[in-house]
């Protein structure tokens, strides 16, 4: 009799994830898989004459593919410019993120709503939009302050901190929310006694609210750095007026070229070999932050 | 001083009050500190807020006026004119556009948000051999980097010969393993396992269970589900740029990068392009507020 119960339950349990299983293995195991099948592999002609005619076949080419990313100086330069960009960017994001929490979350503010919903509404525009009204803000014809510069916004040399003024103000909103989000589970009694056993304001904020947001400040980092390795629809949006941009500036942009036929080599077996290379460098990233976290704790 | 008003009570004793929405006088900050930070927080507001009025007030302006009016200043008010350039240079393509995103955002998210809850519905209610490892696998999914996912998804959609249908946006944006996540919480917190007996031995179906008991109590963290995925369909430009080359297919996040792409493009209806595809996403922001935060809640607490 139990066995049939515990039959039931394991049967009807799989029913229910069932659909979704099927669709989370096409969308993310299976490719994972076809990935790295395909990045042992290139397309070549095959048979044919001198100057190519034969049929496109795939050839098992061992690890070429990657020796090929890994040799290439255009994908660590474009690495290096994301990991510049994240050094940066991401710790401004995340502090001022934390800032607005913590005064959002003070005695300070009267009308907390309002104040959240402003910061929070960039993120309610699309990226991509966002990136085109950015685009055109930084072009000093008819942007309000770019023709003010002494410099260009869009020059090489600039260009990386326009881009990271793009998703600081999409996103800086979003970690704020998640930050009041766990100050608001800290229960209120937590204050009252600090505050009867002398705690200052200061005190409170450092000693207990800080701390309390530890757990999603670490999630709000490593995600940070997870999209900062596949950067792509800011620069590929810069780089329709900044004509200068290459079109392997960032990984992702390198990983979709590749794809596409806009740089050599292309295909899928160079496409997945930059895809899997990022996929590493991300996951690397991240732990190594994970890591150093942990010891500092 | 000045802001120290008092006020007597029924028995003649003078005090200060506290003022509203605020503490406690013994710890309420002083009134420089609250004007400083008010300060402050509107300096913050408008660096989030005036691109968007920017962006709204050149969207009413041509070319000619966007290079010769100041940023935040009217020109001539070309709303019509910008529209009508817009209808003739996509040759009336930009309202399918719209449209296309609305249908796939709305199908990903309908179908998405049922799938991930039935899932974690099933993670949290029932003991199933290999519920540990889906466990496992689908949260590794909450931290996969799904921008890098798209070119290998488009060499699997060509073998299965998806690409360039509506498939090849529908179905990898139902996909959402933090949905699971979330409605796993929810389901674990909030459906009450006595509950489900109760009903399973007055002879109720598991599947009548699931959609006549389990959704309603699951229906606010589905709410959240729906809008995340939404949001995430709406914003998405990888997925159709890889997947998607017919033109009355394309999203209004693609069709908004082709205009942008073009040569010389017609910036005010650019401007005004933008200005239509953000709407729909301001408008289920704020009419939804209460659960993306209940939601954001949860993901934050648990996370």
């Amino acid at each position: 009799m139990a066995s049939r119960k515990a039959r039931h339950e394991a049967l009807t349990g799989w029913l229910f994830a069932l659909p979704f299983t099927v669709v989370f293995i096409i969308v993310f195991v299976a490719p994972i898989i076809e990935s790295v099948r395909a990045a042992f592999h290139k397309q070549v002609a095959e048979g044919g004459g001198l100057f190519g005619g034969g049929r496109m076949v795939e050839k098992f080419v061992g690890l070429q593919n990657f020796q090929e990313v890994c040799t290439n100086p255009a994908f660590w330069h474009g690495i290096g410019r994301v990991m510049l960009f994240g050094v940066f960017q991401i710790p401004i994001m995340i502090l001022a993120a934390l800032f607005l929490a913590l005064v959002i979350d003070s005695y300070l503010v009267r009308h907390p709503g309002f104040w959240r919903l402003s910061y929070f509404l960039p993120y309610a525009i699309p990226g991509l939009v966002a990136a085109i009204m950015w685009t055109y803000l930084y072009l000093p014809e008819i942007s309000p302050f770019a023709g003010h510069l002494s410099f260009s916004l869009l020059s090489s040399h600039v260009i990386l901190g326009s881009m990271a003024n793009m998703t600081t103000w999409t996103f800086t909103g979003y970690n704020m929310l998640i930050f009041l989000a766990a100050l608001q589970a800290v229960p209120s009694e937590l204050y009252e006694a600090a505050r009867i056993d002398g705690a200052s304001g200061w005190q409170i904020m450092t000693k207990i609210k800080i701390p309390m947001v530890r757990g999603a400040a670490l999630l709000a980092v490593l995600l940070s750095i997870i999209g900062t390795v596949q950067l792509f629809n800011e620069p590929t949006v810069l780089a329709t007026v900044a004509t200068w941009m290459p079109r392997d500036y960032t990984p992702m942009m390198m990983a979709y070229n590749t794809m596409n036929g806009n740089i050599s080599p292309s295909g899928a077996g160079p496409a997945s070999a930059v895809s899997i290379m990022m996929a590493l460098v991300a996951g690397v990233l991240a732990m190594i932050y994970a890591l150093v976290q942990r010891k500092a704790d | 001083m000045a802001h120290d008003k008092t006020a007597v009570t029924k028995d003649g004793i003078r005090y200060r009050p506290s003022l509203a929405g605020l503490p406690p006088r013994s710890i309420a900050p002083s009134k420089t500190a609250r004007t400083i930070t008010q300060v402050i927080l509107a300096f913050v507001a408008c660096y989030f807020l005036l691109p968007i009025v920017w962006l709204l007030i050149a969207s009413t302006k041509n070319n000619t006026d966007l290079v010769s009016t100041p940023g935040f200043a009217f020109g001539e008010f070309n709303w019509a004119a910008n529209w009508h350039s817009l209808m003739a240079w996509t040759k009336g393509m930009f309202l399918r556009w719209v449209l296309n995103s609305l249908l796939y955002s709305t199908v990903a998210g309908v179908v998405g948000t049922f799938i991930s809850v039935a899932c974690g519905y099933a993670m949290a209610k029932f003991q199933f051999p290999g519920r540990r490892v889906l466990l496992v696998v689908i949260m590794t999914g909450l931290l996969m980097p799904v921008a890098l996912l798209t070119v290998p998804l488009y060499l699997l959609f060509i073998k299965m010969h998806l690409v360039n249908t509506v498939w090849a946006m529908i179905i990898p944006s139902m996909v959402s393993p933090f949905g699971v996540f979330l409605g796993n919480v929810y389901a674990d917190s909030s459906v009450p396992t006595e509950l489900l007996e109760a009903a399973r031995i007055d002879g109720a179906g598991e599947f009548r269970i699931f959609s006549t008991m389990v959704l309603r109590l699951l229906a606010p963290a589905m709410v959240t589900i729906f809008l995340f995925i939404f949001v995430a369909t709406w914003n998405n430009f990888l997925l159709p740029l890889m997947m998607i080359t017919n033109e009355s297919l394309q999203p209004v996040t693609q069709g908004l990068y082709g205009m942008m792409s073009y040569f010389a493009p017609d910036k005010g209806a650019v401007m005004l392009a933008s200005v239509i595809g953000v709407i729909p996403l301001v408008v289920l922001f704020l009419i939804l507020q209460r659960y993306w935060q209940s939601g954001l809640a949860a993901g934050a607490v648990k996370g």
